[in-house]
């Protein structure tokens, strides 16, 4: 059975036939061309499929394209040049800058995660590894709070000293740009997901 | 000896030079690459074990719209070379394995092939079979020889006599499970030919091995078939030799009048179609003096292989030249089973083989009162122990010294679960790591001078994520004497010059150097101002005095253990690696490159095992939600530093290699902790919980 539908792919709307079956990744992939996000499982296991799928991270192979028509999908190429200056999204930089990969191949999910969770953090939403689940505002990303959210992207390489650290220094510079106080009226960068667009967390959903 | 070349550009920490594509994933990796008009292949996995297929019924598969064809062991075409069992895919009705390649589907799209596959019924006939690893298998041989040309059985005094009169002795048996070297990117092979000559885009850690192997199993001439792999989503070893997907892939595409054929094989079918690291069961004794010297030492192995095709790992290399003893032996046995191919997985030897012998070491240690690190200062060998060669750089107890102070060694309290914080039991633990420097022949690089004043690199060779981008560029500018950004390197692909495999931790060294043979061939025939179009290939060079050497790096692992007293539950907040391996091109990934390999170590530690059901044959956590490789959250405070040295013997980079050395001894280390911190000895990986309560 097939159907049509219109994903808004790192801000291109592209609409396309597709047989029902198809996940969102499988539509990016083979269908528009898109191979930012990898497949390194196809089940929710490893986390290189990772996009912002309506400003929140979500593995991309284990949602079907057909019930995400409409959607707006962020990938790891389409986070670069929606900075100010064009360039790489600082999370991308600092994953330069401190060696936050080898092969890349888990890379641009590990690069969508971590822009999601430094938002996830500004609107409060907790992890595992949050203390006060009673705190108001923003969480602050703590290694332990880095290392809980990062953990559902896998790297074989054994990147995460480095992934850890780069992620800090992204979420340093994004609580800078707000002002010191995690604020989820100012965006860390153009189009990046923002707290405010984030959805309720389940719990607190009507 | 050599003169090694003057550092400019080496030992700059350049970020990667491939990194802006591998963090926007622009990089394409050879699923990805663009092709027009792919059918899709999905295949059949046999459910018996060992026996035959007797019918494979395609009707049902075929009737579904978008399927091209089926191919079976009737239809498929026929290989030129079946002698490899493993890439005789569909030559014949036998099964060698469960989850061995019995029909394949090709469609127009992955979820029509991937129905279809489920469609197709086939009728076996099941014999008995084996599938279960027993030091005591009746079956147990003697290979001719281990891999990388290793002898197996080495055989030094009297080993017997040694140990029965030793003060000291320690009598044990160890075992490491199967694991799976699991890259982020699984293996992808897309096939395509164009008459008679054949494309393909693999997931490879060295294009020209599999360009050789192709041709020997299709039976074409090595030109008529081009390998291109510009980016690997890592490999770790499963991606060294091409495994049977890339043979079926090439095999397929020969039905499709030239349309592409693409074939990414699925994690869950990545345990039985692309290898696997072999258990090992490594019994141990050791007799030492009063004063911890050791005066025997034996270590007897047994590992398992596929009986369609023998992999027999060089598990007791370390053993037999890491301690002086007068007295020394190892066997090595495998048994034969019905189960899939084992192969590399990362640091294959050395890794197994340095679990149980450092564990041991620390078992002296304890027997003879002695700081473990002590233990092994008064077993250094001035000549490596079974050659009787001068060491080319032997800096492990530099390594040691430097890792205690920094580790903060001095608070370990030796006597065994004496330190106990907030429920957890706490302790250190420490292991000796190593790693042969290797250098292999058949490399050649081609440099030409291009109109646009760019010098351009050229070598066959493979990034798998150990930074050769980065790194041969860094030593093709010095050995050419110009700044970076006037070099561009090509790799990846046969229209390079051959090189040999992205493995055993050469390929920095086997490359790197033939670029500077040919840098400096280059300058010999064209001079300092070359005209465009000027071009030299040369040769890897050859270093006979390398052989008068034992070549080696080395290196020393710290480590912290908490283990909760109530629940087992086991944690390792510190790891510290110190390292010896010559000169370090690129500190930035050099360091990255540690830090993996002793992550994976951490995951052998703690996580993985690939457990094969004897019952039925078959690897039965064949996924990453089964088998746990280490998660962000399971690292917590690594770190790893170097000793930089000249060795004048590892050729003109004096750089020996540093991809696998940071896994070595990292499990043994960790393992030693535990011991610290709970007093129970674990002898069997990984370390999960339950091994924590007795």
């Amino acid at each position: 059975m097939e159907a049509e539908i219109t994903l808004q792919v790192d801000g291109i709307p592209r609409t396309l036939t597709l047989d029902t079956r198809t996940t969102v990744l499988d539509a990016l992939r083979d269908r528009l061309g898109v191979t930012s996000p990898k497949k390194g499982c196809d089940h929710g296991q490893c986390g290189a499929c990772t996009v912002l799928l309506d400003g929140r991270r979500a593995n991309s192979c284990l949602t079907l394209a057909v019930a995400h028509d409409g959607a707006d999908i962020t990938t790891a190429e389409g986070l670069a040049g929606r900075t100010p200056d064009g360039g790489l999204h600082p999370v991308q930089r600092a994953f330069l800058e401190h060696d936050g990969f080898q092969c890349g191949y888990c890379t641009p999910g590990q690069v969508c995660s971590a822009a999601g969770i430094i938002e996830e953090a500004a609107a409060g939403h907790p992890s595992g590894a949050t203390g006060n689940l009673q705190t108001e505002g923003g969480i602050e990303l703590t290694d332990a709070e880095i290392r809980e959210r990062m953990s559902g992207n896998l790297c074989r390489c054994g990147a995460y000293a480095n992934i850890v650290a780069a992620v800090r220094q992204a979420a340093e510079a994004a609580e800078e740009r707000r002002g010191g106080a995690a604020d989820p009226g100012q965006p860390a960068v153009v189009d990046s997901p923002t707290a405010a667009s984030m959805p309720a967390h389940p719990e607190e959903r009507p | 000896m050599t003169n090694l070349i003057p550092a400019s550009a080496i030992g700059t920490a350049y970020e990667r030079l491939d990194g802006e594509l591998k963090v926007t994933g622009t990089a394409p990796y050879a699923y990805e690459q663009p092709v027009e008009r792919p059918l899709h292949l999905y295949p059949v996995l046999s459910t018996i074990a060992r026996g035959t297929v007797e019918r494979v019924d395609t009707a049902e598969a075929e009737a579904v719209p978008g399927v091209l064809t089926v191919l079976t062991p009737e239809t498929a075409p026929r290989l030129a070379d079946t002698s490899d069992r493993e890439l005789a895919v569909l030559q014949d009705s036998t099964v060698g394995y469960r989850g061995q390649i019995v029909a394949a589907v090709l469609a127009e799209t992955p979820e029509t092939a991937r129905q279809a596959a489920d469609l197709v019924r086939v009728r076996y006939a099941a014999e008995p079979f084996s599938a279960h690893l027993r030091a005591d298998d009746p079956a147990l041989y003697a290979p001719e020889e281990l891999n990388a040309g290793t002898p197996t059985d080495s055989s030094q005094g009297d080993v017997e006599a040694a140990f029965e009169t030793a003060a000291l002795t320690i009598e044990q048996t160890y075992s490491t499970p199967a694991e799976h070297n699991n890259p982020l990117e699984p293996h992808a092979t897309v096939a395509q030919w164009d008459g008679t000559l054949l494309t393909l885009w693999d997931s490879t850690q060295g294009v020209h091995a599999v360009k050789g192997t192709l041709a020997q199993v299709l039976g074409l001439e090595e030109e008529q078939v081009r390998v291109i792999a510009p980016h690997v989503g890592g490999g770790f070893g499963s991606k060294g030799m091409p495994h049977v997907h890339v043979v079926m892939a090439a095999l397929a595409a020969q039905c499709t009048e030239g349309r592409p054929v693409k074939f990414p094989v699925s994690r869950q079918h990545m345990y039985s179609l692309t290898s696997h690291r072999t258990p090992t069961i490594q019994r141990i004794r050791l007799g030492a003096a009063d004063d911890g010297r050791l005066t025997a030492m034996s270590l007897d192995i047994v590992e398992h292989t596929s009986r369609i095709k023998e992999f027999a790992e060089q598990t007791p290399a370390p053993f037999r030249m890491m301690y002086a003893s007068p007295n020394r032996r190892t066997t090595t046995r495998l048994a034969p089973l019905d189960i899939p191919v084992p192969s590399w997985m990362r640091a294959p030897g050395e890794c197994p083989g340095m679990f149980g012998p450092e564990v041991a070491m620390d078992e002296l240690a304890a027997a003879a009162g002695l700081d473990p690190i002590e233990l092994r200062r008064r077993n250094e060998p001035e000549t490596d122990p079974e050659t009787g060669k001068p060491w080319s750089s032997r800096h492990l107890m530099e390594c040691f010294d430097l890792g205690a102070e920094r580790f903060g060694w001095d608070r370990r309290v030796t006597r065994p679960r004496s330190v106990q914080e907030d429920g957890w039991l706490v302790g250190m633990g420490t292991a000796s790591a190593v790693y042969p420097f290797m250098r292999q022949p058949s490399n050649t690089a081609r440099i030409s001078y291009e109109q646009d004043g760019i010098y351009s690199v050229q070598i066959g060779a493979a990034d798998i994520g150990t930074g050769a981008w980065t790194a041969l560029t860094q030593i093709a500018a010095d050995a050419l004497r110009v700044p970076i950004d006037r070099v561009r390197l090509g790799i990846g692909d046969t229209r390079f010059p051959a090189a040999s495999v992205a493995g055993g931790s050469s390929g920095t060294a086997s490359w790197g150097g033939t670029i500077i043979a040919a840098a400096h061939a280059f300058r010999a025939d064209h001079g300092e101002h070359p005209s465009p179009g000027a071009a030299t290939e040369a040769d890897a060079p050859e270093d006979p005095e390398a052989q008068d050497f034992a070549l080696y790096s080395f290196g020393a692992h710290f480590a912290e253990v908490r283990i909760s007293a109530d629940t087992g539950e086991i944690r390792v907040p510190r790891m510290l690696g110190v390292f010896s391996p010559g000169r370090i091109i690129n500190p930035r990934t050099a360091r990255s490159q540690f830090l993996g390999g002793m992550t994976m170590g951490l995951g052998m530690a703690l996580h993985e095992q690939s457990i094969l059901d004897p019952r039925f044959g078959i690897f039965v956590n064949h996924d990453l939600a089964e088998y746990h490789i280490p998660t962000s959250a399971d690292v917590l405070d690594m770190d790893a530093v170097w000793i930089e040295d000249v060795d004048e013997h590892a050729g003109p980079l004096g750089a020996r290699g540093i991809g696998e050395i940071g896994i070595v001894g990292s499990a043994a280390a960790i393992a030693n902790a535990a011991y610290n911190a709970s007093g129970i000895r674990v002898r069997d990986l990984p370390l999960t919980p339950d091994k924590f309560l007795a």
